[in-house]
């Protein structure tokens, strides 16, 4: 199906499901609930979760299948993003054309720092790519300014000449991202019972473009060039004694993982259109490489939980605080109650980042494969106490 | 003219002169091997011939073009495929991954970008990737990862990828390093059963005797940097010049 | 004349920060062959030795002091250190002002521990892996170390005073003959100069007068045919490790006066750090020192408004930059031994 084999098949439908029932899915509490804080069906960071999505998966493409370690990405993003919004500036506010040029441009950049950095391999291309990431940064926040609005970031204003389109609208407002008439903002709301779902339109774009890119992946993967990409990994010695020149095949990796950061930098900004150096900055790289290492580097779908997941911790777990805590557990005796509500308060809430990296750290030290192997070692052992265990050896294409 | 021409090899490193005046010719269709003590400089020449080293001076022609100068990938191209010492395989991928992309490389070249095609249509490369197989005896072990074989069938699956190729030249270095007596044996018998079935032209590059002389037909003898002698293997068994270089070093 | 002097002077503290963290993450790659992303936690860490001395020196008590009424008329409450109760007033106060140099001698033990037990317990099972997994386990190490900190101190950098006596500035204008005032200069910074001068002679002489370092630089350059000699390299790097972080803290005590520490100013350097070890060249001792006061320099001479006219931003990227065209075109660094890491 789709030339897909069976098995990747159904893992795309899996994808598309869960995307497409997200405003249901994230949000299993009532409103109004107690726990209707922890739900994670609002538009914006439903977006989030795909659009970053989008990114771990074409981080994967370059890390997971090729091993070369970025410390650069994010810089692919920002430049995803600057060249959207000055779209939005100057052409019109239809997302199309923004999405379509941040593609290139992150294509076209990451082109030109790749052909540099890939002469290097190991930790001195990591290096390389952080220090392009740094200086992109520091350039976008200082003598690129009139590019990118330096500090306040780049905006849209007013008296933007935007040729197919308003400056302004009817109301003296700045018009917003759209397709074709139909606004990025706008959601439709739907109240059954106690609960609400939100459909937003933004989301379901941005979940359009990552089931594509999720699609195009598996194809990546699956094809011979994908299993170049693996060979690269594994000896690169033995690939050029085999007649393979290793190099444009890592710039071409190189580049398609760019060319992903830019179209979630593009998506980014036609969610909401402005874009910041901070976008590039190297802590935004670590980001997606945690993203990509928790899911699992080199699976299909790893990458895609990974985001999801650092995402949520960031927006819905952070927000547990001490009084949330001590109502979970006043079920226990007082003294008790401090005693665990004070042993976990630092991992939690507002401490989501200690717990993710020791998970991190965790998952690099025992599960090189993230969460995914993970949960295939899980799913073993329960497959173990059934007697036919007598495939061994079998090597599973990485799911 | 041989299919491999070495032609008055220089190599110093430093103080060091590695390779003094070497001249080598590989006759098409034949099984040359080049042996010497430790320190002559096999390794050194077989750098030159894959183009991992340049030489001070001295050229090398196989098939009538200059090797020196071009990339490892570029080389194999023109048709000479390497076995290493410790074998170099893709140990992360599996068995038939293995040999399906040396099959690919023959076909599409050095580069190509086929990202959007599917491995699983590629029924050409798939047939010609379980030929090879069956032809080693691995074809049972297809869906293993490499890196979980056994030392004898890393070789083995080395070869296969060498071979699917189907090289002008292959090139062995000291294929049996290593080895216990048992794959030693193996690793005989299969270098015999391709120069039966395939007759492909090979150099091969050994320390041990006993492996030498069950299989080459020429033989040349290396001895600090520089060539002593070269003959069939009767003729080097009873050389006095070979016995005085491998004195202390082996039972010739 | 004055403002070329100037700027040496304004590049040598910053260079001297990183020419300590570079010295100690060169010594990690060149002896254990780790690339550590953690040693800029300890680099914080090493100041927030400093902030915690600081805090334990000024525990109070209150004590109500009859004099005084707050604004309801009550006898008005005030913190006493403790410290003015074993010492006296006198006393007291100098020891709280002196809380960043006293901070160098329990900073030491600290810092070693610390860096044992990082190597025992973590880098150790990092030697084998590949470089990409050692980046990996110790960037997620020090994103572990830093929200620790975080959560015993807050996100605000908390600031710690020099002593009383460096707090001012030299003026080396008068010194050399140029116009008063032309060229001032904090004394502390002047302070961090000699330090680091001092801390990078005593690892220089560490490991070149003792047999204890001389193993250790045979080691560096072939670690196997040490092993053969039946030394056990292992624990020397382990000790080694140690005073790696040692270093690294050192340098982060005595910068708190200069910045006051947060949470993440251990990532901020460690960036430019790395960038410094490849300039110099990975794994060479005299390259990380010399690469060091290099970059910082040079960063001081790109931030002057002349240069700026000329580049704008210049001061930005400058040690990026020079970084790239070193990796390049001289992929070994400037000092690097030939052959390290140059594919």
């Amino acid at each position: 199906m789709l030339g897909l084999e069976k098995k990747d098949f159904r893992l795309l439908l899996i994808v598309i499901g869960l995307t497409m029932l997200a405003p249901f899915l994230l949000n299993p509490f009532p409103e109004g609930s107690e726990m209707a804080q922890f739900n994670a069906g609002y538009p914006d960071l439903m977006q989030r979760f795909v659009i970053f999505g989008i990114f771990a998966i074409g981080f994967n493409i370059l890390f997971g299948l090729t091993g070369y370690l970025s410390f650069g990405h994010a810089a692919f993003l920002g430049a995803g993003s600057y060249g959207a919004v000055w779209m939005f500036k100057l052409l019109s506010m239809n997302v199309l054309p923004a999405i379509a040029i941040s593609v290139v441009i992150a294509g076209l950049f990451s082109l030109l720092i790749g052909y540099i950095s890939l002469r290097r391999s190991g930790i001195y291309f990591s290096i390389l790519t952080l220090a392009f990431a740094q200086m992109s940064f520091a350039l976008a926040y200082s003598v690129l300014t009139p590019i990118t609005g330096g500090e306040t970031g780049l905006q849209l204003a007013l008296d933007d000449p935007r040729i197919f389109g308003v400056s302004q609208t009817a109301t003296g407002n700045i018009p917003v991202p759209a397709l074709f008439g139909l606004e990025m903002r706008s959601s439709f709301e739907w109240e059954v019972g106690a609960w609400l779902f939100t459909f937003n339109t933004g989301y379901y774009l941005a979940a359009l473009f990552m089931i594509l890119a999720f699609y195009m992946s598996i194809r990546i993967f699956r094809s011979p060039f994908g299993m170049m990409l693996r060979a690269i990994k594994s000896n690169q010695t033995r690939m050029s004694y085999t007649g393979l020149n290793a190099k444009p095949y890592t710039l071409a990796a190189f580049v398609i993982s760019g060319m992903y950061a830019g179209l979630a930098g593009g998506l980014m900004a036609s969610m909401d259109p402005l874009a910041g150096a901070e976008r590039m900055q190297w802590t935004a790289s670590g980001e997606v490489v945690l993203m990509t290492i928790l899911g699992g580097a080199g699976t299909l779908i790893g990458p895609v939980l990974g985001a999801g997941m650092i995402k949520y911790f960031e927006n819905i777990f952070s927000k547990i605080n001490e009084t949330i805590l001590h109502g979970w557990f006043a079920f226990l005796p007082d003294g008790l109650e401090n005693f665990v509500v004070a042993m976990i308060y630092p991992f939690i809430g507002k401490g989501w980042h200690l717990t993710l990296g020791i998970v991190f750290m965790l998952v690099v030290i025992f599960l090189p494969g993230g969460l995914v192997q993970g949960g295939q070692k899980i799913a073993a052992l329960f497959k173990r106490s059934k007697p036919e265990d007598a495939k061994p050896n079998a090597t599973e294409p990485a799911e | 003219m041989g299919l491999l021409e070495v032609k008055g090899i220089n190599k110093r490193f430093g103080g060091l002169q590695a390779l003094g005046d070497v001249n080598l010719s590989v006759a098409e269709g034949s099984l040359h091997a080049i042996i010497g003590p430790n320190g002559a400089g096999k390794s050194t020449l077989l750098n030159v011939l894959v183009g991992k080293l340049i030489p001070d001076s001295g050229s090398v022609s196989f098939d009538g073009q200059s090797v020196l100068g071009r990339k490892p990938h570029e080389i194999n191209q023109m048709g000479i495929s390497r076995v290493f010492q410790t074998p170099e395989i893709f140990s992360d991928l599996s068995v038939f991954e293995n040999v399906m992309i040396p099959c690919f490389a023959k076909r599409d070249g050095a580069f190509r970008m086929h990202a959007i095609e599917s491995i699983f249509a590629e029924k050409g490369i798939q047939a010609q990737a379980d030929a090879i197989l069956d032809d080693v005896n691995m074809l049972e072990k297809k869906d293993m990862l490499a890196s979980s074989l056994s030392r004898g069938d890393k070789r083995r699956l080395e070869m296969a990828m060498c071979l699917v190729q189907d090289p002008k030249l292959l090139l062995l270095d000291e294929p049996t390093a290593g080895m216990a007596r048992a794959d030693t044996e193996n690793t005989i018998n299969l270098l015999k059963d391709i120069r039966e079935k395939r007759g492909i032209t090979m150099a091969i590059i050994e320390h041990d005797m006993n492996v030498v002389f069950s299989l080459a037909e020429r033989i040349t003898v290396l001895a600090q940097g520089t060539p002593l002698v070269e003959d069939t293997p009767d003729n080097i068994k009873g050389h006095p010049k070979v016995r005085e270089a491998y004195l202390g070093e082996a039972q010739v | 004349m004055d403002q070329f002097i100037l700027q040496i002077l304004n590049g040598l503290d910053k260079g001297s920060a990183y020419a300590l963290i570079a010295l100690g993450l060169t010594l990690i790659f060149g002896t254990l062959g780790v690339v550590n992303f953690a040693h800029g936690a300890l680099f914080m860490l090493g100041a927030f030795v400093a902030v915690t001395v600081s805090n334990i020196l000024t525990l109070s008590h209150k004590v109500v002091d009859e004099t005084r009424t707050d604004f309801l008329g009550n006898p008005l409450q005030v913190d006493v250190p403790y410290l003015y109760d074993w010492f006296g007033q006198t006393a007291g106060d100098a020891i709280i002002d002196w809380a960043v140099p006293i901070s160098i001698i329990i900073a030491i033990p600290i810092m070693v521990a610390i860096g044992f037990i990082m190597e025992r317990g973590l880098i150790k099972h990092f030697y084998k892996r590949p470089h990409a997994d050692q980046i990996l386990v110790t960037f997620g190490l020090a994103i572990v170390i830093q929200e620790i900190v975080k959560y015993f101190y807050g996100a605000n950098p908390i600031p710690t005073p020099a002593p009383e006596a460096f707090v001012g500035s030299f003026d080396f204008g008068v010194a050399f003959g140029f116009d008063p005032n032309a060229i001032i200069y904090p004394y502390w910074r002047l302070v961090y100069f000699f330090f680091s001068i001092f801390i990078i002679g005593a690892v220089f002489a560490f490991l070149q007068f003792t047999t204890f370092g001389m193993v250790v630089r045979a080691g560096m350059a072939d670690r196997e045919t040490v092993g053969i000699l039946g030394i056990d390299i292992d624990k020397r790097f382990t000790i080694m490790f140690g005073i790696a972080a040692a270093v690294a803290g050192l340098a982060g005590v005595m910068y708190a006066p200069i910045n006051s520490p947060n949470y993440h100013m251990g990532m901020d350097f460690l960036v430019l750090s790395f960038v410094v070890v490849v300039v110099g060249g990975m794994g060479s001792l005299p390259g990380a020192v010399a690469a060091g006061f290099l970059l910082g320099i040079l960063e001081s001479f790109a931030s002057m408004s002349a240069v700026i006219d000329i580049l704008p931003g210049i001061n930005q990227i400058i040690i990026y930059l020079v970084a790239i065209i070193i990796l390049l075109t001289r992929p070994r660094g400037l000092m690097g031994r030939k052959g390290v890491m140059e594919e």
